[in-house]
C-alpha cells in the first residue's frame, strides 16, 4: 500500500515538474518570448551578494583584520617607456651619432627592472585563469581570500549549495538533454524536406539554442541588433568559452566552422549539417591552408548562405582582454561583422580554463553556478581598406571589439597559453639594444620597442597558424565534445 | 579551487616577512596571490620553468640571469620567503627608513644591496669578481648576434679598463660601486608597488 502511494506521489510530482517545465521554459523558448523570471532572479541575487559583502567587511573590521582586495588596479605601477629612452636616461646623455659602440655597466638596470616587473605582474599569464572577484558570490570556487565568513554567511552559502545542486542543476540537465535531443530529431526531420528550405531549419535551430540558453540560465542582453551579421559575411567575436557559440546562435543563424568529431559531437555535427550549411573539416584538411580558404570563400560568395562564425583568437581567454587575432579569416576579403561578448563574472565565471578542467567538468560547473550573465554588442560591419593588409585589418577589428567590450587590447598570441614564446621576440629585443650600442644604421620604426612582440614577425608562421585561426577553437583533449579545432602546440 | 591564498599564509608569517622585507600587509597578500598563480605545480615553491612561462620574461635578453637571482646557490626551488626576499631589493628607498634602528642590519632595498643585485647578474660564477670572460658572456646575451666578436671584445676591454683600479683585469664589487656612483640607482632599480 505504502509503496503504491509513494509511486503515485512520485508519478504526480514528475508530471507536475514536467508541466511546469513545459509551460514556463520550453513553450516560451519555442515562441521566443520571455516571462522575465531570469532577470528577477538576477536582481535578487545581486541584493544577496551585496549583503554578503557588507557582512564580510563588518566581520573583518570586528576582528581588526585586513580585508583582502584583489589587485584590480595592478600590483605595481609601470611606466610605459621604450628601451632607447630608458638607456639614454641611464647614461644621462642623448648623443645619437657615435663612431664607437658605447656600453655602460648601468645598462643592465633596464633589463633587470623590466624582468622583475614582469615576474610581479605580466600582461599575459593572468589572462589564462579566471579573474578574481571584488566580492564573494557565495561560490566556494571563487573564494580566494575571503575568510571572514560568519555563521550566518555560512548558512546562506549552505542554502545556496542546496538550491544550486538540488534544484537548479537537475533542472538544467533536463533542459540540456531536451535541447540537444530536440536538435538531433528536428534537424534530421527538416533534412528530409527539399533543399533550400531555410525558414524551418532556422526556426528549428533557434528553438534548440533557446532551450540550451535556458539550460544554462544565461541572461543575455543584445545591443545594437541592427548591426546583426548578414549573409555573405563573417562574424568574428572574442572567445571566452565554448558557450559563446550558444550565446550568439540564440539570436541569429550562423554557419559553424570546425573539425569533424567522433562520438556525440559527431552525431550533432552530422545532424546540423542536414538542415543548414555548416563547414566541418576533416583533420587532414585543416593543415591545407588553401583548401580551407577556398571552402570559406565559396561559402561567403553564396549570398543565400548564413554568415560564418569564427573566433580568431584561437583559444579561450578569460574575458579581461582580447589577444592576437589570427589573420586567416581576414584574408578572405568579405565583410566582417565584429561582435563583442562580455560576461559578468559575479554570477558564475564562464571562462573555460582547459588546463584545469575538462569539458564535462566545465559544463557541470556552469550548470551549478548561479547564472551566466553577459552582454553582446553587435558592431558595425568592417571592410578591409585600401592599402591595409590582413594583419592591420585584424588589429583594427580587434581594437574595435576591445573598446566596445571594455577589454584590454593585447598584441600577444593566445597560443602562449600552451606554447613557448618564439625566440624571434627575444632576438628583436637584442637587436634594439644593439642599435643603441652602435648607433642607428638604418632608421627602422622603433616605436614598438617596449617589451611587446612585433606583429611583423608572425608572418613567418602563416601556414598552420592562420588555418587554425579559421576554425572555432577548442582545447585538444580527446574527451571534449564541443566544436573543435587544432591547438597551437600541435605543430 | 577553494581559498588558496589565505589558508596557506598565516598572520605570523606575514608579520615576519613584513619585518624582513618592509612590504605592507596588503602588498604581501597580493604578492602571495601572484606567487601561487605562478606555482603551477601547487607545491608551495617555484621552479625555473615556472618563471620561464612568463612570456615577457622569456623575451628579456637577461631573463635567465634574472631568474637565477631568485634561486640560492645550488638550489632549484624557491619558496615564498625567498621570493619576497629577492623582490624586496626593488622596493623604493623611503627616507623615514634611514632613521630607524641604526643597529639593525642594512635593509634589503638599500643602494648598496641594489647594486649588489646588479653585480651578481654580471658575476656568473659567484666569485665576487667580474672577469673579462663573464662580461663578454653577459654582453653577448644582451646583443644577440648583431655585434661581431671583435667589437664586443673591444667593448669589454674598454669597460674593464675604465673600471679596474687594482690592475687585476677584473671588476670587484667596490670598483663596480665606484663606476656607478653617478647613476640614480635608487630610481632605476626600484619598482613602484601599489598599496
Amino acid at each position: 500500500m505504502i509503496s503504491l502511494f509513494l509511486c503515485m506521489c512520485l508519478g504526480i510530482s514528475i508530471t507536475v515538474w514536467f508541466t511546469l517545465l513545459l509551460v514556463f521554459i520550453i513553450v516560451p523558448a519555442i515562441l521566443g518570448v520571455s516571462f522575465g523570471i531570469r532577470r528577477l532572479y538576477m536582481k535578487t541575487l545581486l541584493v544577496i551578494f551585496e549583503w554578503a559583502t557588507l557582512r564580510m567587511e563588518r566581520g573583518a573590521k570586528e576582528k581588526n583584520h585586513h580585508l583582502y582586495k584583489p589587485y584590480s588596479n595592478g600590483i605595481i605601477a609601470k611606466e610605459p617607456s621604450s628601451l632607447e629612452q630608458e638607456i639614454h636616461e641611464l647614461r644621462g646623455s642623448a648623443n645619437s651619432l657615435r663612431s664607437e659602440p658605447e656600453f655602460e655597466m648601468a645598462d643592465i638596470f633596464y633589463f633587470c627592472r623590466r624582468g622583475v616587473e614582469s615576474i610581479v605582474d605580466d600582461e599575459v599569464t593572468k589572462r589564462f585563469s579566471a579573474q578574481e572577484l571584488e566580492s564573494w558570490n557565495l561560490l566556494t570556487r571563487s573564494n580566494y581570500n575571503f575568510r571572514h565568513i560568519s555563521v550566518r554567511l555560512s548558512a546562506l552559502w549552505g542554502l545556496g549549495v542546496l538550491i544550486r545542486y538540488g534544484f537548479l542543476l537537475p533542472l538544467r540537465l533536463t533542459l540540456a538533454v531536451t535541447g540537444v535531443g530536440l536538435l538531433l530529431v528536428l534537424t534530421t526531420m527538416v533534412g528530409f524536406l527539399p533543399n533550400g528550405e531555410t525558414y524551418l531549419s532556422e526556426k528549428v535551430h533557434l528553438i534548440c539554442y533557446r532551450i540550451c540558453v535556458r539550460a544554462l540560465t544565461a541572461i543575455i542582453t543584445y545591443h545594437n541588433r541592427e548591426n546583426k551579421p548578414k549573409n555573405g559575411g563573417i562574424c568574428v567575436a572574442n572567445h571566452t568559452t565554448p558557450i559563446d557559440v550558444i550565446i550568439l546562435a540564440n539570436d541569429g543563424c550562423y554557419s559553424m566552422v570546425g573539425q569533424v568529431h567522433g562520438g556525440l559531437m559527431g552525431i550533432i555535427q552530422r545532424a546540423m549539417v542536414k538542415s543548414s550549411p555548416h563547414i566541418w573539416f576533416e583533420r587532414s584538411e585543416v593543415k591545407d591552408r588553401h583548401h580551407v580558404a577556398k571552402r570559406l570563400g565559396d561559402h561567403v560568395a553564396d549570398k543565400t548562405k548564413q554568415p560564418i562564425l569564427i573566433f580568431p583568437e584561437g583559444t579561450c581567454i578569460n574575458n579581461t582582454s582580447v589577444m592576437m587575432f589570427k589573420k586567416g579569416s581576414f584574408e578572405i576579403g568579405c565583410t566582417v561583422y565584429p561582435v563583442a561578448i562580455k560576461y559578468d563574472p559575479r554570477f558564475g565565471d564562464a571562462f573555460w580554463n582547459s588546463s584545469k578542467f575538462g569539458i564535462v567538468n566545465y559544463l557541470l560547473r556552469m550548470m551549478s553556478s548561479w547564472a551566466i550573465v553577459c552582454s553582446v554588442w553587435y558592431l558595425p560591419p568592417m571592410n578591409r581598406e585600401e592599402g591595409e593588409d590582413a594583419v592591420q585589418f585584424a588589429n583594427r577589428v580587434k581594437a574595435a571589439i576591445a573598446a566596445q567590450g571594455g577589454l584590454v587590447d593585447l598584441l600577444w598570441d593566445g597560443g602562449l597559453k600552451r606554447a613557448k614564446v618564439k625566440d624571434a621576440f627575444k632576438e628583436e629585443q637584442q637587436k634594439l639594444y644593439s642599435k643603441v650600442l652602435v648607433g642607428d644604421q638604418d632608421q627602422d620604426d622603433l616605436s614598438e620597442d617596449t617589451l611587446v612582440p612585433d606583429e611583423r614577425i608572425n608572418e613567418d608562421d602563416i601556414d598552420t597558424d592562420s588555418v587554425k585561426g579559421l576554425c572555432i577553437q577548442c582545447e585538444p583533449t580527446p574527451e571534449h565534445i564541443v566544436l573543435t579545432h587544432e591547438s597551437v602546440s600541435e605543430e | 579551487m577553494g581559498s588558496r591564498a589565505s589558508t596557506l599564509l598565516r598572520e605570523e608569517e606575514i608579520e615576519e616577512i613584513k619585518k624582513e622585507t618592509g612590504f605592507s600587509h596588503s602588498q604581501i597578500t597580493r604578492l602571495y596571490s601572484r606567487f601561487t598563480s605562478l606555482d603551477k605545480g601547487e607545491n608551495g615553491t617555484l621552479s625555473r620553468e615556472d618563471f620561464q612561462r612568463i612570456p615577457e620574461l622569456a623575451i628579456n635578453p637577461l631573463g635567465d640571469r634574472i631568474i637565477n637571482a631568485f634561486f640560492p646557490e645550488g638550489e632549484d626551488q624557491v619558496n615564498f620567503r625567498g621570493f619576497m626576499r629577492t623582490l624586496a631589493h626593488f622596493r623604493p628607498i623611503e627616507d623615514n627608513e634611514k632613521n630607524k634602528d641604526p643597529t639593525a642590519s642594512e635593509p634589503l632595498n638599500s643602494r648598496t644591496n641594489k647594486l649588489l643585485f646588479a653585480f651578481r647578474l654580471y658575476d656568473l660564477d659567484r666569485d665576487d669578481k667580474i672577469s673579462r670572460d663573464e662580461l663578454l658572456q653577459v654582453l653577448r646575451m644582451m646583443v644577440g648576434v648583431n655585434i661581431s666578436d671583435e667589437q664586443l671584445g673591444s667593448i669589454a676591454d674598454r669597460t674593464i679598463q675604465e673600471a679596474d683600479q687594482n690592475g687585476d683585469n677584473s671588476i670587484s664589487f667596490n670598483e663596480f660601486i665606484k663606476v656607478l656612483e653617478k647613476v640614480d640607482v635608487e630610481q632605476k632599480m626600484s619598482i613602484r608597488f601599489l598599496h
